[in-house]
């Protein structure tokens, strides 16, 4: 019951009028860059680091929360209306919210995802709220090899087994990699990976990469493919309440969603995609209107999905708050934001940064109440941002993507950056690499490398400790069959398929 | 995973992806060349500033080997990205608004180079109205402008615009203290 203590403090830190209005800006501004094609959390966060040197941790933490809260209530009006979902973790929701949109029952669609939202967003809040205590006590007993170790794991787990190619996931982590270690090795001085220019002395921004490989890569990409065709804004028809039958339909998915999602979210491999499409799947096989799925679009394949989304998105932060561990491009911004207070996230912050966190949680509940109100009653607001016609979209993103990266230092070779990290974002866009895995990678890789140095200098040079501790040795496994597995089990599936079936030149 | 790919097509050479892998393969190079001019420190230390680059490096080395094999058979674009030709033209309007952002923001200021950019990159994407863009892009770039540098603190380029309009602000805001 300690928990319902720090929940009280908690909420005595987020109902100041100062924080209320954070609350309130983040989650107006979560859910219009949500509601935006091109926009993302990640992306918003990032431009939004500077605000880190005028505000108090807890502002700026309260405020980037709603931003991230707010951009999955959004990400869903776009899905249903639009059918272009912004982000993976939305896919499943354009699925059917899309058809039910165009068979006029887009009101209904809009409703069940609001309100599942905000169910399961509670349930995961409350998740965070009593879950995060209980893995910080146990993550106290953790050493550096520990750590390490699942650093590791979230690697692979993050790049390989998410995502359509492991090799592909790798490669851009391994971008990341780089990146993040351009700049002075902080324990030896040595300069590394800066081709010899000054400018890279103190390391590549985290704010660069993201709007380079999020913004200017997005705005090559939409610029590339005018000839793809347009997505048709459904018009909203229908009213947004729910009929009886609806409703019934619905909160038992919700439950549902939220009870896969906030597990696989809390996991320290994250990412909402297997969550959703799990949650899908099941709805599917439970429903009673099966002949709705894929025609008419069914309510539960709403419902179920976007709820696991926004339960996994609250799961999310529990690695990120407990163990500094970032399984989500958005985390990981959230990261860097902590390590520019000078705040390291990890079992210790609930100790030291009290205030913080639980202000931080209590803020989340406040801030999925003011999400249902502001995405049910005044969705009429947020439909007329999608007829923001693309070129001024675009253009009007890229003068901000330009603000946010000029002023960090002034400095022209950070736009050659920008624009350079932009051409990459456009060609993983185009071939199918993932973009998350290389913030992770950059804000993740000197971590992991100042955590193998402890453990090494501890451990006297002696590499056995990653493997004669047996939660280390645990973790490494893990993440050894994370990387071999799927290869191994698509190798036994194709004998066993092809099996003698196969005849030699008919492919 | 990779393997549904294309498995029924014959296994043809897929150009982009090849000259993908390569060109990510000139990056472990040029990882490999940099960590092996990373200086040995002086200090000492269990672990040094090399280990992680090394790691990188032969990392990196064998996912592009591995992206290149992948292109010999075939490559791995989905078919829906393949049909969709690109549109190169509207690519380099917008490119060519960039680079202009980029050279024209130290002599003009960032409100004056915003908005070049952006009447670009509309006309890019096929806006045919560029007086409509401009005042467009104005309000925008002031907004960004003033968002930024006055409400963040960040300080961004000021060019005649901005001084102008700082100028005013100031007097205006002193006039309402009294």
């Amino acid at each position: 019951m300690e928990t319902l203590s720090h929940l009280a403090h908690g909420f005595s830190v987020a109902f100041t009028p100062v924080n209320l209005m954070w609350c309130l800006l983040g989650t107006t501004l979560g859910t219009a860059i949500g509601v935006l094609p091109g926009l993302g959390p990640a992306l918003t966060i990032a431009l939004l680091l500077p605000i880190t040197y005028q505000v108090a941790p807890e502002a700026s933490f309260i405020l980037f929360a709603g931003i991230y809260y707010g951009a999955m209530y959004g990400g869903s009006t776009t899905s249903i209306l639009l059918n272009t979902p912004g982000e993976s973790a939305t896919i499943v929701t354009a699925l059917e919210g899309n058809r039910m949109a165009r068979s006029g029952r887009g009101g209904a669609a809009l409703a069940t995802s609001a309100i599942g939202s905000f169910v399961a967003g509670t349930l995961g809040t409350l998740g965070v709220a009593f879950l995060a205590p209980v893995v910080v006590k146990f993550a106290l007993s953790f050493g550096p090899a520990e750590y390490f170790s699942l650093m590791v794991l979230a690697f692979i787990t993050v790049s390989a087994v998410l995502g359509s190619s492991s090799v592909r996931g790798l490669t851009s982590l391994f971008v990341g990699f780089v990146i993040g270690m351009i700049g002075v090795d902080l324990q030896t001085g040595q300069p590394r990976f800066t081709f010899g220019m000054s400018q890279l002395l103190d390391g590549v921004d985290v704010i660069v990469v993201a709007v380079g490989l999020f913004a200017v890569g997005e705005t090559f990409y939409m610029a590339s493919r005018r000839y793809a065709g347009k997505d048709e804004i459904v018009p909203l028809k229908g009213s947004l309440y729910m009929t009886a039958a609806e409703w019934a339909r619905s909160w038992k998915a919700w439950l549902r969603g939220a009870l896969l999602g906030f597990p696989i979210g809390a996991l320290p491999a994250g990412g909402a995609e297997i969550p959703t499409f799990l949650s899908y799947a099941i709805e599917k096989k439970l429903s009673k209107h099966k002949e709705e799925f894929g025609t008419v679009g069914a309510i539960e394949g709403v419902a179920g999905p976007e709820a696991a989304n926004n339960a996994s998105a609250a799961g999310v932060l529990v690695p990120m708050l407990t163990l500094g561990l970032p399984t989500s491009a958005t985390a990981a911004i959230m990261l860097s934001a902590f390590q520019s207070y000078g705040i390291n996230p990890g079992p210790m912050l609930f100790m030291t940064q009290a205030n913080l966190v639980w202000g931080l949680i209590a803020s989340l509940f406040i801030a999925n109440i003011i999400l249902v109100i502001l995405n049910l009653p005044l969705i009429g607001l947020w439909v007329r941002l999608l007829k923001i016609p693309a070129p001024q979209l675009y253009a009007g993103i890229l003068v901000f993507a330009t603000v946010g990266t000029y002023g960090i230092s002034q400095s022209p070779t950070d736009l050659v950056i920008l624009y350079l990290l932009g051409g990459a974002g456009f060609l993983m866009r185009r071939f199918d690499f993932p973009t998350a895995p290389v913030i992770i990678g950059m804000i993740l890789w000197p971590l992991a490398e100042t955590q193998f140095r402890r453990a090494m200098t501890i451990s006297n040079g002696d590499w056995s400790v990653f493997y004669k501790h047996p939660l280390s040795l645990t973790l490494l496994t893990l993440a050894f069959i994370g990387l071999i597995g799927p290869h191994i089990y698509a190798f036994i599936e194709r004998r066993r398929t092809r099996g003698p079936e196969h005849v030699p030149g008919d492919a | 995973m990779s393997t549904s790919d294309q498995q029924a097509a014959r296994p043809r050479l897929a150009v982009p992806e090849l000259l993908i892998g390569i060109g990510l393969l000139a990056c472990a190079g040029a990882v490999a060349w940099q960590t092996l001019s990373i200086p040995v420190s002086p200090l000492y230390s269990k672990v040094g500033p090399t280990v992680f680059p090394y790691i990188t490096m032969v990392g990196m080395t064998i996912l592009s080997l591995l992206l290149i094999v992948a292109a010999l058979r075939g490559g791995w674009q989905l078919e829906e990205e393949k049909e969709t030709p690109t549109d190169w033209k509207a690519m380099g309007i917008v490119a060519v608004g960039l680079v202009a952002n980029l050279v024209l923001i130290q002599p003009l200021g960032f409100t004056a180079a915003s908005v070049i950019m952006f009447v670009l990159i509309c006309h890019g994407f096929g806006s045919r109205h560029p007086l409509r863009d401009v005042l467009l892009g104005l309000i925008l770039a002031l907004a960004a402008y003033f968002g930024f540098a006055r409400a963040l603190g960040v300080n961004i380029g000021a060019g005649f615009i901005e001084n102008q309009l700082n100028t005013g602000l100031d007097s205006i805001i002193r006039m309402l203290r009294g």
